[in-house]
């Protein structure tokens, strides 16, 4: 995927900032990343890493106030995101770039029809009669793999489960085509047969439809099983970055390797009690000066108290491209092994 | 919703009829006679034989229960046969207000236009004033528009109407001089220059009852808007590119509405009730002041008649409110 095609999205230097009555909260802190045609990018990171306040900033969905995009740029197909006008960033919104939201129970609304909701922006974006987005709505609904679609169109989100919910979701997403389907978490409020049924459908949908994907989760297990490339996620800012099979075989950053070693294994003796990582995500309240995760760091040092640490290249590919990490230790291991 | 709606009607009825035993033993017992008003002069005697002309010196439940005969036999069917020319009930015994001798209703009839046309005018423009105000304070919470409008809401709840109808009699009608200070009922509106005679009367009360009713639907309003503005939702409908007018007016007012339109519904039955304070004050003679002056005057009939009618009004519209909550709001469903 990595081959030199033109990237769908390019994040350079995203900033977010919320101002608070305490100060600010520095959420996202210089995020790059790039997305290509046809790529399914995972973003881990636990609660509170900045995932979800990188992606929204990306459509500007923060309220504002208290939200604050500071500066960056988010070039979807050459086109800056960030510095597009309201009425511009609304005919992208949905039309280009499809959202898929965290609960399923919540993110449809109570009083109207799905068939309300699906059409609006086929309405709206593709300029469609009633009718005509009548009958796309159907094409959508038996695309997400919901059964007799044109009655339930006409149907409540009361009365979906989550999961089929989740699937009316994704249809809207999907509505008009979208180069980019972000998915926030889209999982995480289901429970695991359903979780394994909505993977299914995003694996078939992008062979079907072929667009790119940003897949946020606290999941490893979800990434493995579908993504391309991972971006992890740590104190607002990127902190690794590989291809998924790269990543798991040769993580490099401490978060990483403490994060890969939470998953519990079915198989092997159950011996160990399951790892956890010691310690608080860091209150971002300034700036970072300093490594975000050297106060959990079993290989703190002194230049991890100095600076935060710049991504580095560790396979010869330029940033963002290939493997990267943000992390002096890897820096300090790597001049150790030169010297030997 | 049909069975619903029956089951309740049909729970109505008991609950009407308990209601109207405590109203009437609520009212026998309250001090006073209705020959209170009667000069001291009046010898004994007479005054005895006006008392047992008007029945009250029979026994309280024979008299709640003719009044229960009259008000749900011989009404009804009088009514009926004015409409249509029967002689079903002719001849009947029909409520009669102790201080008129006329049939209640009649009196109610005559009262009741100007009730309805001041109070729910009243009512009417307050509504009209308060959603506005309410969703545009709520889509700019802490605006200065939205402390203007806060400030507003607290002075029409806190200043009682008779101190702000009385202040706007100063300032319209007497130091400006441009509206009247009383509401002449006998105004008949016949031509164009009777019309716009009627409009300047009904401004002053209107305005007084509008400020209250447009301080409480305004908040009511505003908080319902902020509870859903910051529902997912809404996120959800920003993200598929919608303009902020459909997000705000579609998405969430249409929710915010649910609670409001009950809230809504359950203040009509006042408006029947008339505003005693503001009738009074500026005349308008309307159920308020009848209700008022039976009061004064220990009317029983009148008004354990008058307030049995308010308690069928607010179980009825308590019913309405359900109903509409079940129509605007999909997830309600009472089979």
């Amino acid at each position: 995927m990595a081959d030199g095609a033109a990237p769908v999205l390019e994040v350079r230097g995203l900033k977010t900032v919320f101002r608070t009555r305490g100060g600010e909260i520095h959420a996202v802190n210089d995020v790059s990343f790039t997305l290509h045609p046809g790529e399914l990018l995972g973003v881990v990171g636990e609660s509170g890493s900045g995932k979800s306040v990188t992606m929204m900033s990306l459509l500007r969905l923060l309220p504002a106030p208290p939200a604050d995009i500071r500066s960056g740029t988010a070039k979807l197909n050459g086109r800056d995101l960030l510095a597009m006008t309201d009425a511009e960033l609304r005919a992208t919104r949905g039309a280009r770039v499809g959202f898929v939201f965290q609960d399923p129970m919540t993110s449809l609304n109570p009083v109207f029809t799905l068939g309300n909701q699906i059409m609006e922006p086929l309405i709206k974006h593709k300029g469609m009669t009633k009718r005509q987005a009548e009958t796309r709505a159907v094409e959508l609904l038996e695309l997400v793999g919901i059964p007799d679609a044109r009655r339930r169109l006409y149907q409540y989100p009361h009365q979906f489960s989550g999961g089929m919910r989740q699937r009316v979701m994704i249809a809207i997403a999907l509505a008009c085509d979208p180069d980019v389907l972000i998915a926030d978490e889209p999982t995480t409020a289901l429970d695991v047969t359903i979780q394994a049924q909505i993977l299914e459908l995003v694996k078939e949908l992008r062979q079907k439809l072929g667009m790119a994907i940003i897949w946020i989760t606290h999941d490893l297990g979800v990434i493995a099983g579908i993504a391309d490339r991972v971006i992890v996620m740590y104190g607002g800012q990127v902190v690794e970055q590989a291809p998924v099979k790269e990543l798991f075989a040769n993580p490099q950053h401490p978060y990483t390797r403490a994060l890969l070693q939470t998953i519990p294994r079915i198989s092997g003796e159950r011996s160990e009690r399951l790892k956890v990582i010691e310690g608080q995500p860091p209150i971002l309240t300034g700036p970072l000066t300093a490594c975000p995760f050297r106060a959990r760091c079993e290989y703190r040092h002194d230049a991890c108290d100095a600076t935060n640490p710049p991504r580095r290249a560790i396979d010869g590919q330029a940033v963002g491209e290939g493997h990267d990490v943000a992390c002096h230790w890897y820096a300090l291991a790597k001049v150790e092994m030169a010297n030997a | 919703m049909l069975t619903f709606t029956l089951r309740r009607l049909l729970l109505a009825i008991p609950t009407l009829l308990v209601i109207s035993l405590v109203i009437f033993l609520l009212v026998d017992l309250a001090p006073g006679s209705p020959l209170s008003q009667i000069p001291l002069t009046v010898p004994p005697d007479v005054r005895q034989k006006m008392i047992e002309a008007l029945g009250a010196d029979q026994p309280v439940m024979f008299r709640y229960v003719l009044w229960l005969r009259q008000f749900f036999w011989v009404e009804p069917m009088n009514l009926f046969d004015g409409w249509f020319g029967t002689h079903i009930v002719e001849g009947e015994q029909r409520i009669l207000s102790w201080q008129s001798r006329s049939p209640v209703f009649s009196i109610i009839g005559e009262r009741i236009p100007q009730t309805l046309i001041v109070i729910g005018t009243a009512y009417l423009v307050g509504i009209l004033i308060a959603l506005p105000i309410g969703i545009y304070s709520a889509y700019r919470q802490y605006s200065l528009f939205d402390q203007i409008g806060t400030l507003f809401a607290m002075i029409g709840f806190s200043v009682p109407t008779f101190f702000s109808g009385t202040l706007f009699i100063i300032i319209f009608s007497v130091w400006l001089g441009w509206l009247p200070t009383k509401y002449d009922t006998t105004l008949q509106v016949i031509d164009w220059a009777s019309f716009l005679e009627q409009i300047k009367q009904m401004i002053l009360p209107v305005m007084t009852l509008g400020l209250a009713n447009a301080a409480s639907i305004s908040r009511y309003m505003r908080s319902s808007m902020l509870d859903n503005m910051g529902m997912d939702y809404v996120r959800t409908a920003r993200a598929k590119g919608l303009s902020e007018r459909v997000v705000v007016l579609k998405h969430v007012l249409r929710n915010s509405l649910i609670p409001v339109v009950t809230v809504i519904a359950l203040g009509i039955p006042s408006i029947f009730g008339g505003a005693i304070i503001t009738e009074n004050l500026f005349g308008v003679n309307g159920i308020g002041a009848a209700l008022i002056g039976a009061i004064q005057a220990s009317d029983i009939p009148m008004v354990q008649t008058l307030a049995f009618i308010f308690a069928v009004l607010i179980v009825l519209f308590n019913l309405i409110a359900d109903v509409l909550y079940g129509f605007l709001d999909p997830r309600i469903r009472y089979d």
